[in-house]
């Protein structure tokens, strides 16, 4: 057991940085994978490489204060380890201790831990609507991706639709780069700001962040970009690629425009996958119109000794993800004995007191950006699982035969390379629906392993000894 | 629910909604019984839903091979059963041998099977394997074949069986365990968390919690637990037809309708009864995947997508446990088919609605008495 590390921080983004950092300052060994090529998670993707050049520059302040972060985790002391997967979690058997099971280009391998953070962030609202599987349209956070990773953005102008902050910052960092818009849908319903008032005082309370929203805005009416409000549905067509975009105002006529780039966003939601495949409870967050792990006051899971911190945990942002790693480095200590209940708690105090002003505008912005509701119900015809082509349809009439996975057996929904993470919101929803429920009620697919596909040969070749029964 | 709670009459109550139970609750509700099914979570939730779904007699213990060979009778007319495919396919089973030993072994049971009069296996040469499985790794030098053998799709089998006993008037109750056992008169009530229901005559078809059902009527039976772990992988272009397993291994090897590769054999995942649950452990699926890429060395670049694992009952001497209750009358038992029991649904069912109407059956059913296991139980 030499070569144990004791925590393994999945992710590194502001959480996982964060809590990595702070978990060796602590003496404490942990090996912090991620995906990427280097440190910075989805927010501060490429940051290093990006400094000084003019997409770092168009990507802005919020971008450029990764910069710290960054810095700070390099000279931590931990174990790095980039451009790794982790393809699997398993509980040991004997023990307390998790195996996590990592794929890189040499091949597999597998770190035994006795606590295992996992900051493995959001992703975007799958979105279903007729056409959205068609090439040429792209979701924002992958526009985005592309941008901060290879500075490419979009030749032609570009149409985006959607609701929340993300679509306004990324068409910012989109005219700084010289890129053109053909017009942005807002896809926020005009009653959700009514709902939102009485959550503004206290949101006033962070009232930097509301700023940099209205400066968005700013920025975009200053560039005369065409924006439709309260567009209620949209709908892409053509042959082989993206031809025409029809969008409907709520209430008003459709509109058929021609595109060939079409991106949508419609905000985001933590990253369930691996929790659910663990097994850990979750709660339905009706706020933010998602299920989140069930945590404690640490970031602890209901496994012992797996914890979530940043926004995997609730969307809170960069700010609270990092705070959230903080908190989760401190709640591991304690759970490893580094520091006592008392000193873990004197310590938390004023990272709890951060987080709580990092999520005071979150009611008001949950509620402003309240997704509306034709994403949930789909027109019959529109694809929802896109790995085995499902319609609402197909969903619809199997419901009252069963849950989410019994579902599966009928449909096949959610059987596909993607593991449900495309469908699995839009499956509850359409059964909730049917049934007179709510998707916390209807529950969520069970998530089958791997967490990422690996070959055959590969598990074939995997050397770790076989335990002893 | 309390004891004021009005029962429901039955002919007979069948416990457990996998498949050996639907296809009881089709038998009995076809020669005329009124049934009802108790399935404490859905149907097919366990080891039914999580199966490779062969159908197969290939390397079967000599003691199933007669219910075995009417059972593979009637899956080759399963429409006529339940008025769907089933998604059946006969492409032939084979199990292949690696090495001369291991081909001799293959040729000295084909040898046992014609001396006993049975000749639906046959043992086949290097080149006629070639010839079934052109992929085939090349030190593999013959196997033995069972043409008429095949595999189904476990779901819509499922489905089949489950529209196929509504339709004869099995009513269904899903999310509805038994929780207590009492003899009344001339019937069993049992209490489910949400229906009481009586009746003259009790399947125990509950799976890998059948142990526990036994019990309950006073019948003591050892019983091991099985979670066999799957792999299904990427869609691929035409590979095998046949379903193939391995004289040397544990490996099951098959492409479905849509191109996936299903792979299993029998490496054991983790499981807890009590809750119901499964854990796959991948450095013991490791064989598997070795097994696989071993006997088809160009599967190595495929990608697995899932894995799972499923609950079933399993008898010390891997054989099932089928006929009626040494303790309790009108309690009938179908489980502990450890591992090898989807061939046999088709009339395991039919063995259990004779039981129930005649009190004996014609089928030979001496081997897999309860008995058997509780008389070791006593010995050891």
């Amino acid at each position: 057991m030499s070569s144990r590390d004791d925590v393994v921080v999945v992710g590194a983004g502001p959480a996982g940085m964060a809590a990595a950092a702070r978990l060796r300052s602590m003496a404490i060994r942990v090996t912090l994978v991620d995906e990427q090529p280097a440190p910075g998670g989805q927010i501060w993707r490429n940051l290093e490489a990006n400094r000084n050049t003019a997409v770092g520059k168009a990507l802005g302040s919020d971008y450029a204060a990764g910069a710290a972060a960054v810095a700070a985790l390099r000279g931590s002391g931990c174990s790095l380890r980039f451009g790794t997967q982790v393809w699997q979690l398993e509980d040991g058997q004997s023990d307390a201790d998790w195996r996590v099971f990592l794929k890189t280009a040499e091949g597999l391998d597998m770190l035994p831990a006795s606590i295992v953070l996992l900051a493995g962030g959001a992703q975007e609202r799958p979105n279903p609507f007729p056409g959205w599987t068609l090439p040429g349209v792209v979701s924002v956070g992958a526009a985005q991706i592309l941008m901060k990773s290879a500075g490419q953005i979009p030749a032609e102008p570009v149409w985006v639709a959607g609701a929340g902050p993300l679509p306004l910052l990324y068409m910012t960092q989109l005219l700084a780069l010289g890129g053109k818009i053909a017009g942005y849908l807002d896809t926020t319903p005009r009653g959700n700001l009514v709902a939102a008032l009485p959550h503004l005082p206290r949101a006033l309370a962070a009232w930097r962040d509301l700023r940099k929203g209205i400066g968005w805005l700013k920025v975009l009416r200053r560039s005369a970009v065409p924006i439709v409000k309260d567009v209620a549905e949209i709908a892409a067509s053509g042959s082989d690629c993206l031809e025409t975009v029809t969008y409907r105002p709520r209430g008003g006529a459709a509109v058929t425009v021609p595109a060939r780039l079409l991106l949508v966003h419609e905000g985001v939601v933590p990253a369930i996958h691996v929790t659910m495949a663990m097994g850990c409870r979750h709660d339905w967050r009706d706020d933010q119109q998602c299920f989140a792990p069930s945590l404690d006051g640490w970031g602890e899971t209901s496994r012992a000794g797996l914890y979530v911190a940043g926004d995997g945990a609730g969307i809170g942002g960069a700010e609270a993800a990092r705070l959230r790693g903080e908190i989760a480095a401190l709640g591991i200590a304690r759970k490893l004995g580094k520091l006592s209940e008392a000193e873990a708690g004197q310590r938390a105090a004023p990272f709890r007191r951060a987080l709580k002003k990092a999520l005071a505008p979150r009611p008001f912005l949950d509620a402003l950006y309240r997704p509306r509701p034709e994403i949930f119900a789909p027109a019959g015809h529109t694809v929802v699982c896109r790995c085995e082509e499902v319609t609402a349809d197909q969903i619809c009439r199997a419901a009252g035969k069963g849950g989410p996975n019994q579902l599966k057996a009928f449909t096949r929904a959610g059987m596909g390379p993607c593991q449900g993470r495309q469908c699995g919101y839009t499956v509850s929803h359409l059964l909730a629906r049917s049934l007179n429920s709510s998707p916390g009620e209807v529950g969520f697919f069970h998530i089958r392993p791997p967490l990422k596909p690996v070959t055959l040969g590969e598990l074939a070749t995997l050397e770790v000894e076989e335990a002893t029964p | 629910m309390t004891g004021g709670s009005r029962a429901i009459l039955y002919d007979a109550v069948v416990v457990g909604g996998g498949l050996h139970g639907l296809s009881a609750a089709l038998q009995l509700a076809r020669s005329g019984a009124r049934v009802g099914l108790l399935e404490r979570s859905w149907i097919g939730r366990h080891a039914s839903g999580a199966s490779a779904a062969g159908v197969r007699t290939l390397g079967r213990p000599v003691a199933e091979l007669p219910i075995s060979l009417e059972s593979m009778a009637m899956w080759h007319d399963i429409r006529g059963l339940v008025d769907d495919d089933c998604g059946f396919h006969v492409h032939g089973q084979i199990k292949v041998a690696e090495n001369d030993i291991e081909l001799a072994g293959l040729r000295d049971r084909v040898d046992q099977l014609r001396a006993l009069g049975y000749r639906h296996e046959e043992v086949v040469d290097a080149a006629e394997l070639r010839h079934l499985l052109p992929p085939i790794a090349r030190h593999c030098v013959g196997a033995a074949v069972a043409r008429d053998n095949g595999a189904a799709d476990p779901h819509r089998t499922l489905q089949a069986f489950r529209r196929a006993a509504e339709a004869a008037g099995v009513t269904i109750y899903e999310g509805c365990g038994v929780g207590a056992v009492e003899s009344i008169a001339d019937r069993w009530r049992l209490s489910a968390s949400r229906a009481i229901l009586e009746a003259p005559v009790v399947v125990n078809a509950a799976g890998a919690w059948a142990g526990r059902l036994a019990a309950l009527f006073g019948d003591t039976v050892p019983l091991g637990t099985k979670a066999s772990m799957m792999i299904v992988t990427e869609r691929v272009a035409p590979y095998v037809a046949p379903v193939v397993s391995c004289a040397g291994r544990a490996l099951s090897f098959k492409q479905t309708d849509r191109g996936t590769l299903l792979i299993g054999g029998g490496v054991q995942g983790r499981f807890d009864l009590q809750a119901e649950k499964t854990t796959v452990d991948f450095i013991a699926l490791r064989r598997a995947a070795q097994a696989a890429t071993a006997l088809f060395p160009s599967v190595a670049g495929v990608a697995m997508l899932r894995v799972w694992a499923g609950l079933e009952a399993k008898t010390e001497d891997l054989l099932p446990v089928i006929g009626p209750s040494p303790q309790a009358p009108g309690v009938l038992h179908a489980f502990g088919f450890s591992g090898h029991g989807f061939q046999l649904v088709p009339v395991v069912g039919a063995i259990i609605a004779e039981l129930a109407a005649t009190g004996k059956t014609t089928r030979q059913i001496a081997p897999f008495a309860l008995q058997r296991l509780a008389r070791k139980e006593a010995a050891a």
